[in-house]
């Protein structure tokens, strides 16, 4: 993919930005907890000191479910900085995921 | 479940609970509707009319049998789909207000989301079950549930949820319509739904010879008999349309009651009271033989006895006949103005038989006719192959019969000789044919007429001779005397017996 130079220096730009984090979940299930896990330990050594988690089960409020299109669960949206991305699954994979969230360019 | 103020279900005996469509037609080939609480796969290709069937499903549910309904739309958002389905008086919006619908657009773009490692669809289970609840819905449209498959990665995941997706939706108790495009060599693209669906309409829309058809067939119908065949089905400003083939088992009634034919001589050759009602008659002839001006005396008779009539004209219009009839004493003016009589001229090509034939049927359906003439039938033939003529004639008089309609069908035969062949497609499924003809005698032309057969009835086997005058058609004999009066039985050797016909 073919980067502009803005874009390159993207990450590097928003190195002190903060990171608005929501989860979405459906109950306690192995798959919630495990992305939970996951993306605290992404988050403290990525992130550090910068970033908040809202957890959102959807069982409790399924109405949240229609504003931030979800479908899939756990599904990870960051909401700021702008764009709104989205990671799905259990977040296992760390370098999925810092690309998802715009920490690392994709390879 | 929750009791239902106007039970849309047709219990038959043992059979599995129904959940009707209301779309005409559709409720008659699957014997009642779709499986109640089940999931029904409607598939076809773009364009063939499968989310305008499964809205046209949810609408009716809501405004006609008390079932709120969810639509979860994959394709289009809630303001380009309330604005499709406008023009077929589809107030989506007026229904979401009155909580009698929900409509939830899910969105699925690849590229914008990223996957890594283990999910499923609860996220959308939790939506539907949200939708379902806010409104107490009964009926479930997933519009077009496949579009996941472009927008997530891992297939594996996707086919394992939408399984457990149709299962949870009959736990539920919702009857569901899920759309899905047909797949190569496969009903759908995944090859999955038709699995996992308890019925499947396969819906086809296809062009011949520049005409389009559209036709629906019910695939598959778990516990339950159907129609097998395909239907061919309209979609216009009423929506969709199924030709209604309920009757063709064959139940008319035969009502005893008469009427008169207009032209009191030949009511006198029909056992001396014209044609049953309800029945159908065949008036063929070559070019100019009097079969539109028998027409409108039959019409102008049915209309002084107050009746509603219907006219198809294929070949003229309706200013054209109206004076053509007019020039032979027949004045149908009044009745057009009065509202009893309607005319509807179309050019034979301008659709495919199917089509012609459904708008034939909703005008009928909207005018209600006691009466109705086609002129000339034999200028649909044109439109499609004999058998399709056939089929297509059959389905129409059957559902005029069943309406107890008396229909009069005019046909064109090319010449006198080929009399038997051209009108076989239809001929076996008229009660009464009369045969108009013209023979040459010296400088100028003799016009004859016989009732070919009339079932049901001692009617005359003379060939009459006729005039055209400025009062209409008039029957004639050697003797000058009432021709019908004494050929009832048919043996009177009184009448002319010209060789008008070989």
């Amino acid at each position: 993919m073919q980067l502009s130079h803005d874009e390159r220096s993207g990450p590097a730009k928003d190195a002190d930005k903060a990171y608005s984090l929501r989860l979405y979940v459906a109950g306690q299930t192995p798959k919630s907890v495990l992305a939970f896990d996951n993306l605290r330990r992404i988050c403290e050594e990525y992130l550090a000191g910068r970033y908040e988690i809202e957890v959102i089960d959807l069982l409790e409020n399924p109405q949240l479910a229609r504003g931030d299109q979800i479908l899939a669960v756990p599904t990870l949206v960051r909401r700021l900085p702008e764009p709104i991305k989205k990671i799905i699954g259990d977040l296992s994979n760390v370098e999925r995921v810092l690309v998802g969230l715009d920490l690392r360019v994709r390879e | 479940m929750p009791p239902q103020a106007a039970s849309p279900t047709l219990p038959r005996g043992t059979e599995l609970a129904k959940t009707r469509t209301g779309i005409q037609g559709l409720d008659e080939i699957t014997q009642g509707g779709l499986p109640q609480g089940r999931p029904t796969l409607v598939c076809g290709g773009p364009g063939s009319g499968k989310t305008l069937l499964a809205l046209t499903f949810l609408v009716n549910g809501a405004e006609r049998f008390g079932e709120p309904g969810v639509l979860m739309t994959f394709e289009e958002n809630e303001e380009e789909i309330t604005s499709d389905v406008a023009s077929l008086g589809f107030d989506l919006g007026r229904l979401v207000e009155a909580r009698k619908l929900v409509v939830d657009y899910v969105r699925v773009e690849r590229g914008e989301i990223e996957e890594t490692g283990e999910y499923d669809l609860q996220g959308l289970f939790v939506r539907l079950e949200h939708a379902i609840r806010s409104v107490g819905a009964r009926r479930v449209v997933l519009d077009t549930i496949e579009s996941l498959f472009a927008g997530l990665k891992n297939d594996g995941i996707l086919r394992s949820e939408l399984r457990r997706l149709f299962r949870w939706l009959k736990d539920q108790g919702v009857t569901a319509l899920i759309t899905g495009e047909r797949g190569e060599g496969a009903l759908t693209r995944q090859g999955l739904e038709e699995y996992i669906s308890d019925a499947v309409i396969l819906l086809d829309h296809r062009v011949r010879d520049q005409v389009s058809t559209r036709r629906l067939r019910v695939v598959k119908y778990r516990g339950s008999t159907h129609g097998t065949n395909e239907y061919p089905f309209l979609i216009d400003r009423q929506g969709i349309s199924v030709l209604p083939v309920s009757s063709l088992a064959l139940q008319h009634e035969a009502p005893l009651e008469r009427v008169s034919s207009g032209v009191e001589r030949l009511d006198g050759m029909l056992s001396g009271q014209g044609y049953f009602r309800g029945s159908t008659v065949l008036v063929s002839g070559t070019a100019g033989t009097g079969k539109t001006s028998l027409a409108a005396h039959f019409l102008d008779a049915a209309c002084r006895r107050g009746e509603r009539c219907l006219c198809f004209l294929f070949e003229e219009s309706p200013p054209q006949l109206l004076r053509n009839m007019r020039s032979i004493g027949i004045d149908l003016e009044p009745w057009v103005t009065a509202g009893l009589l309607q005319f509807h001229a179309d050019r034979p090509s301008r659709y495919g038989l199917e089509t012609h034939l459904v708008a034939m049927h909703e005008i009928v359906a909207d005018f209600k006719p006691t009466v109705a003439v086609i002129d000339p039938v034999t200028n649909l033939m044109s439109v499609g192959t004999r058998a399709d003529v056939q089929a297509m004639l059959t389905r129409l008089i059957d559902h005029l019969k069943t309406a107890n309609i008396t229909a009069m069908l005019t046909s064109l035969m090319a010449g006198a000789t080929d009399l038997e062949q051209t009108e076989t497609p239809i001929s076996s499924l008229m009660d009464t044919w009369i045969v108009l003809a013209n023979e040459p005698v010296g400088d100028r032309h003799r016009r004859g007429l016989y009732v070919l057969k009339s079932r049901g009835m001692a009617h005359s086997n003379e060939l009459c001779e006729f005039e055209m005058t400025n009062v209409g058609l008039r029957l004639i004999d050697s003797a000058g005397r009432d021709v019908a009066a004494n050929d009832v039985d048919g043996h009177s050797q009184k009448g002319r017996r010209h060789a008008v016909v070989s």
